[in-house]
């Protein structure tokens, strides 16, 4: 059924530390590597090898600049994949029943026996979490990784999401942020994590850890300003030197 | 927004289909015999062509039946029923006109109205999408059913309500189209909402994920028809309105009746490129574009 659930018992998710991501891509590939074993149709891609490859990627990892007022430009990288949205409008849109939304952990799956591919739950996310494959023509998108979390052939440790245990950096954290006592809920308190375009109002669950401010470059001394300043034009045999060179060239 | 050529056809096609089986439905004095039979044929084929060319665009069209179980929440699920409804009560309420010199009144009215119903459904599906403020408006309904009622006018042989309603449909079409343009500008969204950065500084799509193209940026990426709208903008208001409009004012006759009937087509055809191409979808904050 394509309304959503009134309350979810969990609100499984992850939260993104953009401080700590160092923008490896290692989440991406360990995503494309087990979600293309396991659970669903596998991602494809199509001209793997040619000039103009493409393919169904769950996980990617973009990277933005900024420039503040002042001081010189910073780098993040900001992992990207489903938010599993509260009020997910990609699950509302589908027109078959296949999008949902679980009530017992709140994810949002697919069931891609049920999809058409007729691609309205993708132009419904404004994150762009949704990706028609090109093989299966069935919508692909983040399952939090719902066949490795209650997985008990696996060992204990294994039991999260491929991303959040492949990240060499530990930027990436998962757990129930519906409980205000859990780990995750804990840092996003403490570190004031954020939503994604919350003016779309889809309250997604996975939240952005802000970078913390960087630290500023210190005045050396203080004596400094009081300095005779460097000559500008050079001088003795440098200054020989730059006249005889700008009489030749 | 990628405009894919199967629901640009759909969209216009089922569009005038609906509007003329919304006229012969709900319109005295109704057809009958022969004359009858060649105006319903033209809508259902107009209207089933339509319906027929956006599965063409699904990736499973053979689970298309799947997609009446949704109407409770889904407007693409309510399409599909009401489709279905009006082309069954109108069916029904044709093999009366033609067949047996019957008008089915109560099939023609409800008929007729669940035709403007499937046209207002279509509609909503792109109205819901908070995601393409563009197409968030209160002009997506208003145009969509604009069209097929002057569509429905112009193909049923209403010249004097086309008359009237050509030039009206051109101020509505111009007016849209400015105040979409503003709504446009004045979202709230924008590339320091989308990385929750903004608040720091000027953001700047620094790297894509991937060097090639994928999925999200062939289907909701599109840029092309943002150059060219303005001479777009004056086709479509040539074609599909002025130009039909100069012709019913001339002394009638059906080839040029005909001529205006396609010519109003060919300038949906452009609106509809247009409402797709230039609509822009948040997602393109992410790509820096």
């Amino acid at each position: 059924m394509t309304t959503l659930p009134q309350h979810t018992e969990k609100s499984l998710g992850l939260v993104i530390d953009l401080d700590t991501c160092v923008g490896c891509h290692a989440c991406v590939t360990a995503c494309k590597g087990w979600n293309t074993e396991n659970y669903g149709a596998p991602l494809a891609d199509t001209d793997a090898y040619g000039a103009n490859p493409v393919g169904s990627f769950l996980n990617r990892v973009h990277s933005f600049e900024v420039q503040p007022e002042s001081g010189p430009a910073q780098l993040f990288h900001m992992p990207k994949s489903c938010l599993h949205c509260a009020d997910a409008p990609c699950v509302t849109v589908c027109p078959t029943g296949a999008s949902y939304k679980r009530v017992e952990d709140g994810i949002v799956l697919v069931n891609e026996s049920d999809c058409i591919g007729c691609g309205l739950c993708a132009w419904a996310c404004p994150y762009g979490a949704r990706e028609m494959d090109p093989e299966e023509q069935v919508m692909k998108k983040c399952t939090l990784c719902v066949d490795r979390i209650y997985n008990e052939n696996l060992p204990e440790e294994d039991r999260q999401p491929a991303c959040v245990r492949t990240c060499p950096a530990g930027a990436r954290h998962f757990g129930d942020l519906a409980d205000p006592d859990s780990d995750v809920s804990k840092l996003v308190a403490e570190r004031g994590g954020i939503d994604l375009m919350p003016e779309q109002g889809t309250s997604p669950v996975n939240q952005y850890l802000p970078p913390r401010p960087r630290d500023e470059a210190p005045e050396f001394d203080v004596l400094a300003p009081y300095l005779e300043p460097v000559a500008e034009e050079p001088t003795g045999f440098l200054g020989w030197l730059d006249r005889t060179l700008s009489k030749v060239s | 927004m990628h405009p894919a050529p199967s629901i640009i056809l759909f969209t216009t096609l089922s569009g005038l289909g609906f509007g003329m089986l919304a006229f012969l439905g709900l319109d005295v004095p109704a057809p009958r015999g022969w004359t009858a039979f060649w105006f319903f044929l033209i809508a259902f084929a107009l209207a089933v062509g339509g319906l027929l060319s956006s599965t063409f665009h699904l990736g499973h069209p053979e689970r298309a039946l799947k997609a009446f179980t949704q109407w409770r929440s889904s407007w693409l699920s309510r399409e599909a029923w009401l489709a279905v409804a009006s082309l069954v009560l109108m069916g029904l309420y044709a093999i009366g006109l033609v067949f047996f010199d019957t008008r089915l009144r109560i099939f023609g009215i409800a008929g007729g109205l669940l035709s403007l119903g499937t046209v207002f459904a279509t509609s909503m599906i792109y109205t819901q999408m908070r995601t393409v403020p563009r197409w968030n408006h209160w002009a997506t309904p208003i145009l969509f059913l604009a069209y097929a009622i002057v569509g429905g006018a112009l193909l049923t042989g209403r010249v004097e309500l086309a008359r009237a309603l050509l030039p009206l449909l051109l101020l509505l079409q111009v007016f849209a189209w400015i105040d979409q343009d503003r709504h446009e500008r004045e979202d709230p969204s924008n590339i320091g909402t989308a990385t929750g950065l903004g608040a720091r500084g000027s953001v700047r799509a620094f790297e894509a994920p991937h060097t090639g193209e994928n999925y999200l940026t062939k289907e909701m990426v599109f840029r092309v028809a943002r150059k060219h709208s303005a001479v777009l903008k004056v086709i479509t208001l040539a074609l599909g309105m002025l130009i039909p409009a100069f012709l019913l004012f001339l002394p009638f006759h059906h080839a040029l009746a005909a001529v205006a009937v396609l010519l109003h087509l060919a300038g949906v055809l452009v609106q509809r490129w247009l409402f797709f191409a230039e609509a822009r979808h948040v997602v393109s904050f992410y790509y820096g574009r």
